[in-house]
């Protein structure tokens, strides 16, 4: 069910690395990004500030903000990760916003090996499209006709629906939906996101 | 070292350590069951922020753009119990529609 996210992220991919091209960083670079650090928004964010003529420090803190959402997301799911430090610390780059959700991260049902495999291949798409994008460059066009930001956010919304069941629950979406749209415009982006975790206040009395 | 690379170098290390929290830090123990609900609702709370951050956010503007019809679309087939891949479907053709047509 995860297969047709593939070309979506591989485009997205390519849309990071014709990005990273324009802002005159390398495709070794881009490639290596994308390979390590595998979180496209956070990417993108380094990458803009770069671009843009700002400091190596405001970029990376940017997209560290953005990432730090992912210190709840790994809690939520750590209870499934056993064995020895080094595939443990290996499979947590294999956690992404999409393969954390379609697993059903942070809910009875969490499924690791689907968890393993959708980021494996999201990994494979996602570097595999910025080669493509920093090396071809201008010559793929531009990807933001392909309407995939616009994709992705309904995906997370049927991910979402996904989530919704019982009244403390749709308390917390609402509740979190609620943070993260008055904080977008007082706020650096992903601090939104990591504040909306303190929706869960919101359905923890009727948990 | 270009700004590049010391960019690149500082975000994956970061980055790498905020995804090994949880996974390396939490991993395998039995969390108290007050603990274990609170993070059921962890989901819940980041999805729906990332709805609205991937709907509506452009830096720090709040603004309405063709990205609203994909997510129009897209819920439209979740109220329809469309599989996930027709939901990203519609959801690229809507927007993509209607940035073309802006």
């Amino acid at each position: 069910m995860a297969l047709p996210l593939f070309p979506a992220v591989a485009a997205l991919g390519a849309s990071f690395g014709v990005l990273a091209r324009t802002a005159h960083v390398g495709a070794v670079e881009a490639v290596v990004m994308s390979a390590t650090t595998f979180a496209g928004s956070s990417q993108v964010a380094a990458i803009s500030v770069l671009g843009a003529g700002g400091s190596v420090a405001a970029a990376v803190v940017a997209a560290l903000l953005l990432n730090a959402r992912y210190v709840p997301i790994g809690i939520s799911v750590a209870q499934g990760f056993r064995g020895r430090i080094l595939t443990r610390l290996a499979e947590a780059q294999l956690v992404v916003d999409e393969s954390w959700a379609l697993s059903g991260g942070g809910t009875p049902r969490f499924d690791k090996p689907m968890l393993l495999g959708v980021g494996a291949m999201l990994w494979i798409g996602w570097v595999g499209g910025t080669a493509v994008g920093s090396v071809a460059g201008q010559a793929i066009g531009d990807t933001s006709a392909f309407g995939l930001d616009g994709a992705f956010a309904a995906l997370f919304l049927a991910l979402l629906a996904t989530q919704v069941r019982g009244r403390s629950r749709i308390q917390v979406a609402v509740a979190g939906a609620a943070i993260a749209a008055i904080l977008i415009p007082l706020t650096p982006a992903g601090v939104p996101i990591i504040a909306a975790t303190a929706a869960v206040a919101a359905g923890w009395r009727r948990a | 070292m270009s700004a590049g690379w010391v960019t690149v170098a500082a975000v994956g290390v970061g980055t790498v350590l905020l995804k090994a929290v949880g996974p390396v830090g939490v991993a395998g123990r039995q969390l108290p069951p007050a603990a274990e609900r609170v993070l059921e609702l962890v989901a819940p709370a980041i999805l729906a922020a990332l709805v609205v951050t991937e709907t509506f956010a452009s830096g720090r503007h709040l603004v309405a753009d063709a990205r609203l019809a994909g997510v129009g679309a897209g819920l439209v087939c979740v109220l329809l119990r469309a599989p996930f891949w027709v939901v990203v479907l519609c959801g690229a053709l809507a927007t993509a529609a209607v940035r073309a047509l802006q």
